[in-house]
Formats: C-alpha cells, sequence, structure tokens
C-alpha cells in the first residue's frame, strides 16, 4: 500500500496547470458553443440542447459511428500482438538492437499528411510498389475503386505506421524486466511460453495499458490519413468519425451541431477508454498474483 | 530446437523490416525523381537521377524554414513535458493523494478531443494572449496531448522500481532533490529515453494545430508541405523529397535515446 500523503499534490501541480491552461478553457468554449445558434459572431441565440437532440437522431452518424468502431476495433487486434510479438523478436544488444529500433521508429516519423501521400502512390497499380505487385500476383486491387480494398489499405497503412508505437513501448517494457526472473525460470525448467505467459506479459501491464489506450484514443480520432487517401470514399467506405464531424464543422460551418457532435464523440471515447482503462486493471491485477516470481520458482 | 526457434524469430523479424522499409523506400524512390516521371513509369529506380526536389527545399528559404520551426518548438515542448512530468510521475507511482486516481485519468482524456472544432477556441485563446505564429504557442498547445502521455509512461516505468530504494536513500540521508536527480532518475533512463522520443514525435507530426496557431513566422514544415498540394496539381517529388528529409531529426533523436531503451533499467544487474 502507497503511504498518504498530500503534499504529492505539489508536484503534480506544474503539470495540472500545462495541462489545463490550453484544455480546459478551448472545452469550456465548445460547451459554450454547443448550446448556441450562431448565426454570426454577434448574433448568437440559446437553444438548450436542441443540437444535441439533432446530433444523435442524425442516421449518418450512426453509420460513421458503427465504421469507426469496426476500423478501431480492428486497428487493436492486429497492432497489439503484431507489436508484442515485433518487440519479443527485436535482438537486445549489439549493433543490430540499435538498428532495428531505428529501422521500426521510422515510421512513426512521417508526417500524417505525407503518409497518407506516400500510400496514394505506393498503392496504385500502375506506379506504386504495392498495387502493381497485388496486380502482379493476379489480384484485381483498387483502392479507389473498391469500398473493400479502400477499408483495407486504411488498415494495413495504419498497422504500418502505428505497430511501432506498441513495439517500442514493448521493448522498453521487456528490458526492464530484472534478470533474476529469467533465471528462476531458468532453474525451473519453464517453456518459452510460460516464461511469455508469467513473466513478460504480467511485466508489460503497464506499458500495455498505454499502448491499448492511445491506440485506441488515436485511431478513433484518425482524419488525416484516411483523408489524404481516400477522402473518405469510395462513396462513405472510410468516412470515419472524425471526417464526418470535419465535414459539419467545415463543409456546412454548423458551429453549434458541430461542437454538440464533438463533444458527444469526446464522451463516447471517454467512455470506451474508462471502460479499457478498468477492465485492463482488473486482468492485470489477477495476472499479477499468478505473476509473482515466488510462483515461478 | 533452439536454432530452429532463433530463425523464426529471425525471419519474422526480417519480414516485418521489409513491410516497414517498402513504402519508405517508395518515398526515397520518388524523392529523386522528376513528377513526370513519378506519374509515368513504374520502376525499382530513378531513370533520371536528380537532386533538383532536395535543392528546391535546401535553397528555398519557406522550405528550409519550416525545418527550423518545427525543431524549435518541439525542443520547447519536449523539454517543458518532461520536466513537469517527472515529479508528477514519481508522486502518482509513490503517494495516495486526494484524488490522485481522478486526476491520473483526466491527465489522459486531455488527448481525446476530437481537434475539427476545438482548433477555433484555441486560436480564439492564442490569439487574445498575444502568442498567435510564435514558436511558444504551438509548444504550449501541444503540452495537452503529450505531458499526459510522458506522465503514463514514466508513471509505468517509475512503479517498476522497488520502493525501498527510496527509504534506503532516505534513511542514508539524501534529501528528495538529490536523490530523485542522482538516484531515481538514472534508473528509469529507458522511461525517459522513451518518454522524450515520444513527445518529441507527436509534436513533430502534429498538423492541425500547429496550422492553425502559425501564419509565417513560425510556420512548421507540416504545414508546408500542405502547399504543395494547391499549387497546379501535386508537387509529388518535392513532397516525397521534404518528407524523407522530415525523417532524419527523428531516426537522430532514437539514435541518441536508443541504449536508454535497450539498457532496461539495471536493478536486474545489481
Amino acid at each position: 500500500m502507497k503511504p498518504l500523503n498530500q503534499k504529492a499534490w505539489l508536484l503534480v501541480l506544474p503539470v495540472i496547470v500545462c495541462v489545463a491552461f490550453s484544455a480546459i478553457l478551448p472545452l469550456m468554449t465548445v460547451v459554450n458553443y454547443s448550446v448556441q445558434d450562431i448565426i454570426s459572431p454577434e448574433r448568437r441565440v440559446f437553444v438548450g440542447t436542441e443540437w444535441f437532440a439533432s446530433v444523435m437522431r442524425d442516421e449518418d452518424l450512426h453509420a460513421a459511428l458503427l465504421r469507426q468502431l469496426g476500423f478501431s476495433l480492428a486497428v487493436l487486434a492486429v497492432e497489439i500482438p503484431l507489436g508484442i510479438v515485433l518487440a519479443l523478436s527485436m535482438p537486445a544488444t549489439g549493433w543490430k538492437a540499435s538498428a532495428v529500433l531505428v529501422v521500426v521508429a521510422l515510421s512513426l516519423l512521417i508526417p500524417w499528411n505525407v503518409v497518407g501521400t506516400i500510400w496514394q502512390i505506393y498503392g496504385r497499380a500502375d506506379i506504386g510498389l504495392l498495387g502493381a505487385a497485388l496486380q502482379k500476383l493476379g489480384i484485381d486491387y483498387s483502392y479507389t475503386g473498391n469500398a473493400r480494398d479502400a477499408w483495407i489499405t486504411v488498415l494495413v497503412m495504419d498497422v504500418w505506421h502505428w505497430t511501432p508505437l506498441v513495439a517500442l513501448l514493448c521493448y522498453a517494457g521487456l528490458r526492464a524486466i530484472p534478470d533474476a526472473y529469467y533465471q528462476a525460470a531458468r532453474i525451473d525448467g519453464a517453456s518459452k511460453w510460460a516464461v511469455f505467459r508469467y513473466i513478460q506479459l504480467p511485466k508489460l501491464r503497464g506499458v500495455l495499458m498505454i499502448a491499448v489506450l492511445l491506440r485506441f484514443m488515436d485511431s478513433f480520432m484518425i482524419y488525416t490519413e484516411p483523408f489524404v487517401l481516400t477522402g473518405g470514399g469510395p462513396g462513405n467506405a472510410t468516412t470515419f468519425l472524425s471526417q464526418y464531424l470535419t465535414q459539419k464543422a467545415v463543409g456546412q460551418f454548423d458551429l453549434g451541431p458541430a461542437a454538440a457532435f464533438s463533444l458527444i464523440y469526446f464522451l463516447i471515447i471517454l467512455l470506451l477508454c474508462f471502460v479499457l482503462y478498468n477492465w485492463m486493471q482488473r486482468v492485470g491485477t489477477v495476472d499479477a498474483g499468478a505473476a509473482d516470481p515466488g510462483a515461478v520458482r | 530446437m533452439k536454432a530452429r526457434r532463433f530463425q523464426k524469430r529471425s525471419v519474422f523479424l526480417v519480414a516485418y523490416i521489409l513491410f516497414a522499409l517498402l513504402p519508405i523506400y517508395w518515398m526515397v524512390n520518388m524523392s529523386f525523381k522528376t513528377n513526370n516521371e513519378i506519374l509515368s513509369s513504374f520502376s525499382f529506380f530513378p531513370q533520371q537521377f536528380t537532386w533538383d526536389n532536395y535543392r528546391t527545399i535546401f535553397t528555398d528559404a519557406s522550405w528550409y524554414s519550416g525545418y527550423i520551426n518545427s525543431l524549435i518548438y518541439v525542443a520547447i515542448n519536449t523539454v517543458i513535458s518532461i520536466t513537469v512530468a517527472l515529479p508528477a510521475a514519481y508522486a502518482f507511482s509513490r503517494y495516495r493523494f486526494l484524488g490522485d486516481k481522478h486526476v491520473f485519468f483526466w491527465l489522459l482524456t486531455n488527448r481525446m478531443t476530437p481537434p475539427a472544432v476545438f482548433l477555433l477556441p484555441f486560436f480564439q485563446l492564442y490569439s487574445t494572449l498575444g502568442l498567435m505564429d510564435t514558436h511558444l504557442a504551438v509548444a504550449l498547445a501541444h503540452l495537452v496531448f503529450n505531458v499526459p502521455l510522458a506522465v503514463w509512461i514514466l508513471e509505468g516505468f517509475m512503479s517498476g522500481v522497488p520502493r525501498e530504494i527510496d527509504e534506503t536513500a532516505y534513511i542514508d540521508g539524501y534529501s528528495f532533490p538529490r536523490f530523485f536527480l542522482t538516484i531515481f532518475i538514472p534508473l528509469i533512463k529507458a522511461g525517459v529515453g522513451v518518454a522524450c522520443f515520444f513527445c518529441f514525435m507527436f509534436s513533430w507530426v502534429e498538423l492541425l494545430l500547429a496550422r492553425t496557431l502559425t501564419s509565417v513566422n513560425a510556420k512548421p514544415i507540416v504545414a508546408t508541405m500542405t502547399r504543395t498540394v494547391s499549387a497546379s496539381g501535386m508537387d509529388w517529388a518535392v513532397l516525397a523529397a521534404a518528407g524523407t528529409l522530415t525523417i532524419v531529426p527523428g531516426a537522430i533523436v532514437i539514435w541518441f535515446v536508443r541504449h536508454y531503451i535497450a539498457k532496461g533499467f539495471a536493478m536486474g544487474r545489481v
């Protein structure tokens, strides 16, 4: 049990000041927009919860939300296991470790609009490597014409772009496991799987929690990459939630409904993250009991 | 048996690296071609090799100043994020206090605001403060998503350090700042390395806020690159060259922090 110490607040205070400075005012402003009909900057009418009600009834929004949920779950289902396996197979020492680390991190460092642009060329059957290779294999592939291809391309692009985030976090987490745990397992003759299940996985709990939450919320707000790659199409196969929001906010310039939409959007992410967070914490503590080095020994 | 398992891992690793590098190779490949060649033919190597795209970037001030602006605000942001996050993460990992769990989760909720509508209040806030088009404005705005991330990452690593270490140090007569700087931070080097890299990375690639808060003097490279989309179609080649160059600073950063990431924490070897 951690000791109770209210003075710890002093250590946390700078963080709260930094974050609140740029977080609270914008949030309150958006709340303010969401309950008004803004006809012009000078003419505003209070409309109460009307925008919220109309956003909730919006059929297109329901469709975009479902697409978004499917996409985010697919992202988690692919990137988390792939990231763990990648972290496990990365070399731990020597020049190879350094080289692999840098190579793996490269895709994270490309600005998001460039990611979309590169994949736009990369996926084209006439001038792009991926498109041309698939064409050679006899697969009729077109991310601009076929809704399924477009969806898969956005997913593969996201996997390419973001799996390194999961892998780097797990890699750093793995390196933080003291050798004593592995020695104990070796004495026991534990199998590779047992080592993973009872030592590595529980020790990765902290970093995995961050990785899952980050990937979930960021994929739920994905905007730039699909916007550049497919523009939301074909049809609206890759129009995810935040693109739909931007169409509303910028395209139709309905600030009130767009603000209400933003807040609902925010609350959905918040709720899902909260559920994920609590679930992972519970799973974690059950594991932690089994993962006590004494139990392995 | 052992050799075979080793091979399986290597095969997977090589396959992943191929998957990771091919799109990047395609970008580098494009950056040495002319626009005409990119759009007209498929080739693994540039047929008419040209440095022109890079020359454009290095000689045109509106291009290369973008890199300098980005580096300035990213550096300010990373330093502030890590500096404020270290003590806070320590507090979260070591003590209970009023509302600790709520504050910890609240921090992360600041990353969850969908940008589109939130850009407008940001614009208003920073205009009112007279910070528009300064590096400081972007650095401060990016704190919203980087500080929570840094706190969460560092807290995870700090919780992995046994509390006995703190207690022993206090018994030995260390003051808190001295213990924190000379004993504790070296123990979580890996976490600091990872946190630095992620702060750098998220601030470096963020587009919407950076573009909203700047116009000329602090215009970041990511915003400069959107310019190539509008004028007379798309300048693919220069964009590819600019994209290739955006990887370089981050690759240098990860080269410097790689030891901290790979070393893990020293406890197991004591």
